[in-house]
Formats: structure tokens, sequence, C-alpha cells
């Protein structure tokens, strides 16, 4: 009973977090891209755009849901289903930290640790094709088809690097669930360089981490991979015949893919939640971004340069504030500090998804697969052989 | 618990595979066997094999299938058209399909040794470890075997897509 009771509140708090990280996702990119391109970004929705999600979520919820004649129902219904459904299911077994003791109980931060967490993951993201592959077929269109054409081949291109990159760091934790993958990653080398995948002896994995990375800007049709709905070419792709919730569902499970990809490539080559500094500086390290964070805004609200700044700026201020006080407090270290390193990992991953967006042009189709099969993929094996060849040598 | 969700995906299983062959269009065709597919998994998962079931979506439900719907779509199959029917087909196929599939029946289970029930959940073997271990021990040669075999289908596909281009 206390299992399902404690699973139960797990997932309400995983789902309620999740759902709100892809709405605010959003908004961080628009802002970001915004500031990249000398633009303010979302402004006018709430302070600095704040609540530009909420009207973007309350604006798709009510457009007129569009069933364009001569697609076939059953599978352009069923497209954005399997595409969401598939997109958010695969945060269930990515662990945010430690095993925790809250009030007594004892529970890991994890819905459910399964010991073939990544073969689960690689699972979905290959069934995972079949909504974006359907929704072009179905939508009756070339400009769909052709979208959802490129798509399935370039998945199925990049999915072989990325399984390539998973197995390399493998060898060094042999292990197939994400949390003792995390686990065996925990320490230091020489008391201050962590034993992340991507600094584990015999054989660091910089280069599988990097491989993993590209090939997943491809998974989640990112740019400079985002030909299935390159704009110029394809009018939006796969998802042209899409309106309304229909199309917020292959919205959403392009983001959702993005942090679930991200969390993959903190737990396998980053070390999960494992602090990159030792001892006692890790958890301190918390407080003082947040307190940094909030002075900056403070120093801001002191040269307002709108009107509004002088009120708002010291809110957040104040909320930062608040923040860094409760991340200080010693008694809840052994649940934040973990969440702290994961979650700014993640973010800085996240982020680096959106600065490519800003910065790198879009590759040619054909460029695109000849990258995959004769560079990414040669290289990625290439180094899957080097670290087996370490690892049989040197030992763990 | 494991019998209800063994009679929910056998069920889903068998319905998928009649889908399958009833069904006119290609795609849900093929689609009908990624249900098959996919319970099947269900069902190794609830026998313990945890690797085997993931094993079963990633390269069947995953690559094979995303390969044959990749097909139909790029060579844009439409529905299939039934010829004219024989007459033969339509009075004798349903008994003559009964027919076999009670001998099959009759001739598995009096060639195979009686054997024990399957008890859901019980077997162990199932991990990746044991698996690992059994391929590079026990069936080291038919591993090996079987792998030279890919290698020789790849080299197959590449010389004819060769002739192909040039």
């Amino acid at each position: 009973m206390n299992f399902f009771l404690v699973s139960l509140l797990k997932i309400a708090i995983v789902f309620a977090v999740f759902m709100s990280t892809l709405a605010y996702l959003q908004w961080i990119e628009r802002k970001v891209l915004g500031h990249i391109q000398s633009r303010t970004g979302p402004l006018r929705v709430g302070p600095h755009g704040l609540l530009q999600p909420t009207a973007d979520v309350i604006k798709l919820l009510t457009k007129e849901d569009l069933l364009p004649p001569f697609v076939n129902r059953f599978f352009y219904l069923l497209a954005p289903f399997i595409a969401v459904s598939l997109s958010l299911i695969a945060i269930s077994i990515i662990p945010f930290g430690p095993e925790i003791n809250i009030f007594g109980v004892r529970t890991y931060m994890q819905i459910s640790d399964l010991n073939v967490g990544i073969l689960f993951v690689l699972a979905i993201s290959s069934i995972s094709v079949y909504g974006v592959a359907l929704a072009g077929w179905s939508s009756n269109n070339k400009y769909s088809l052709l979208g959802s054409l490129r798509s399935s081949a370039q998945m199925i291109s990049y999915e072989l690097t990325l399984t390539l990159a998973i197995v390399s760091p493998l060898l060094l934790n042999n292990h197939l669930s994400f949390r003792e993958i995390s686990d065996s990653q925990a320490g230091f080398y020489l008391g201050f360089i962590p034993r992340w995948n991507i600094f584990q002896m015999p054989f660091p994995q910089i280069f599988a981490f990097l491989f993993f990375m590209i090939a997943g800007f491809a998974e989640t049709n990112r740019v400079p991979f985002d030909l299935p709905e390159a704009e110029n070419e394809l009018v939006a792709g796969f998802h042209t015949e899409y309106s309304s919730m229909k199309f917020a569902c292959f919205f959403m499970s392009e983001y959702a893919n993005m942090v679930t990809i991200t969390c993959v490539a903190t737990l396998l080559f980053l070390g999960g939640w494992h602090p990159l500094l030792p001892g006692v500086i890790a958890n301190l390290v918390g407080p003082v971004v947040f307190l940094l964070v909030a002075a900056v805004l403070f120093y801001h609200a002191l040269q307002p340069a709108r009107k509004r700044d002088r009120f708002t700026f010291p809110i957040f201020g104040l909320a930062f504030l608040v923040l860094a006080i409760i991340f200080a407090i010693p008694p809840f270290w052994p649940v934040l500090t973990p969440l702290f390193w994961f979650v700014s990992k993640v973010g800085i991953l996240l982020f680096v998804y959106i600065w490519v967006r800003g910065t790198l042009p879009r590759f040619r189709y054909d460029q695109l697969m000849h990258f995959a099969w004769t560079f990414l993929f040669p290289c990625a094996l290439v180094n899957l052989l080097a670290t087996a060849f370490f690892v049989a040598v040197f030992g763990k | 618990m494991d019998t209800v969700l063994f009679i929910i995906f056998a069920t889903v299983a068998v319905v998928c595979a009649f889908n399958l062959v009833l069904q006119k269009h290609p795609i849900s065709s093929a689609l009908s066997l990624i249900g098959v597919m996919g319970s099947l998994a269900v069902l190794y998962l609830l026998l313990g094999a945890e690797f085997i079931a993931m094993a079963q979506v990633i390269v069947y439900g995953g690559a094979v299938m995303v390969l044959f719907v990749f097909v139909i779509m790029l060579l844009n199959a439409g529905s299939e058209k039934s010829s004219s029917k024989s007459w033969f087909a339509n009075v004798a196929g349903i008994p003559l399909l009964l027919a076999f599939v009670a001998l099959l029946g009759f001739l598995i289970r009096s060639v195979l040794p009686p054997m024990r029930a399957v008890e859901f959940g019980s077997w162990v073997g199932g991990k990746a470890e044991q698996i690992g271990q059994m391929l590079f021990t026990e069936y080291l040669l038919p591993f090996e075997v079987v792998s030279v075999l890919i290698l020789i289908a790849i080299l197959g596909a590449v010389v004819l897509a060769q002739k192909e281009i040039d």
C-alpha cells in the first residue's frame, strides 16, 4: 500500500514539474534566441513575458480543431497520440537523485528503476519514429510525406551512432540501470577530478559524449538537423496539416524528447547527480549561485531600464534570496544538493541546444546523410573499439 | 495480476495477428504487426526476461518494422485489390486451416516431452548479464556464425545497391 501511495505521489510531482518545464522551456528558448539575435523575445504577457506559456496553452486549447478532408482519419488521429505519449513515458525511469529519507520514508528520487533502463530509453526512441512517420503519411499532403520520410531516414541513421555512443560508457560502468550507472561515477581522482564518464579512466568518454549530443540533435529534429520541418522547403514538414491541440502534441513531444535526451546524457556522461566539486563545497555552490543571481537582480533594480523593472526585479531577487537560504540549510542538503547538480547539468545541456539553434544554419539533406554514415558512424565505432581495448587491457 | 495482464496482452496479440491478415491496406497490416511484437514483448516481461523484451521492441518493433513502414510509404503502395475469388478457396479455406492447426497441435503435443506449467516471474535467467554469459560461453559458435551470416547479408545488400547506382 505504502509503495503505491509513494509511487503515486512521485508520479504526480514528476508530471507536474515536467509539464511546467516543457511550457517554460519554450519561453526560455524564445528569450535566449531573442537575445542571441538582438531582440527582446516575448515581453507583453506578464512581466518579461513570463505568462506567455499560459497564453499559448489557452490559445492552442481554444483554437478550432480542423480535420482536413481526404486524410486517413484513424492514423491521422493516432499519430499525435503516439508521439506525445511515447515522449512523456521515457521520463519515468530517469533518476533525479540518490535514495532519500523524507519523514521516515526511504525512497529513490525516481519513478521506477528498471534494470534495463537504458534499453528502455532506446526502445522508446526507436518506436517514436512511428508518430512522425504516420503523421506525414496519413495527412495526404506531399510536403508532410516528404518531411516524414526524411525524418524516418534521419532517425534510423542517427540511432546507430546514438546506440554506439551509449555502449562505450556502459563498458566502463558494467550496468544497464540508470541509478547504478550514475552511482559508479561517484568519487574523485586525486581528490578533485570527478569520476564522471567523460573523465573516467582508462578511456575518458569525451568523444562518445560529443557523438551522443550530435546524434541527439538529429533524434530530436532540432537545428542544425531539423530537415523534417525545414519551413522554407516543406512548409512545416510532417505536421503541416495539424492544428490546435494535435499540433501542440507534436510541439510538446519535441520538447519532451529534448529534456529526456539531456537527462540521459547527464546520467551517462556527466555523472548524474554527483557534484563537480568535492566535499562540503558541493553543497555550497547552489546557495552561492542563487545569491549571485539575487545580487544581480537587486543591482539592476537600482538602475531600472524601464519603469516596471523597479518593481519586478526586487521581487525575483527576493525569490532567489529565499531559494539561497533554503539551499543553505544543512538538513536539506541530502535532497537538495543532488537535485541542484542534476538540474543544473540538464539545464546547461538544454541551453546548449538553444544556443546551437541560434548559431548554426541548417544542413542540406545529402550533407546530413553523408555526415552520419561516412563520419559520425565510423568515428563512434572506432571510439567503441578503443574503449573495449582499454577496458580489456587495463581493467577497470 | 500477472494472469490478468497475460490474458489482456495475449488477446491483443491474437487480435492484432488476425487484423494483420484481414486488413486491406499494407500500412494497417504493418501497424498490426507492431502491435503483435509489442504484446509479445509484454509477455516476455511477464516471464521475467527483461532483456529479451527490450530487444524485441528495439529490433522488431523499432528497426525491422520502421524499415517495412518506410518502404511501404516510399513505394506509396495502395490498398490491396482482391482478385476474383476462386470457389475452392472460399469453400475449403477455413476447414483446411482448422485441420492444419489441429494436426500441428497434435504433432507438437506428441513429439515434445511433457513440460511443467509456466510460472510468471519465477525464471531469473533473463537478465542481460546471464544472456551475455551464455552467448559468449555455451553458444559462442552459433553466435559467431550468425554474425558472419549477417555480415554476408550486409555485403550482399551493398553489392546489389552498387549495381543499381552504376
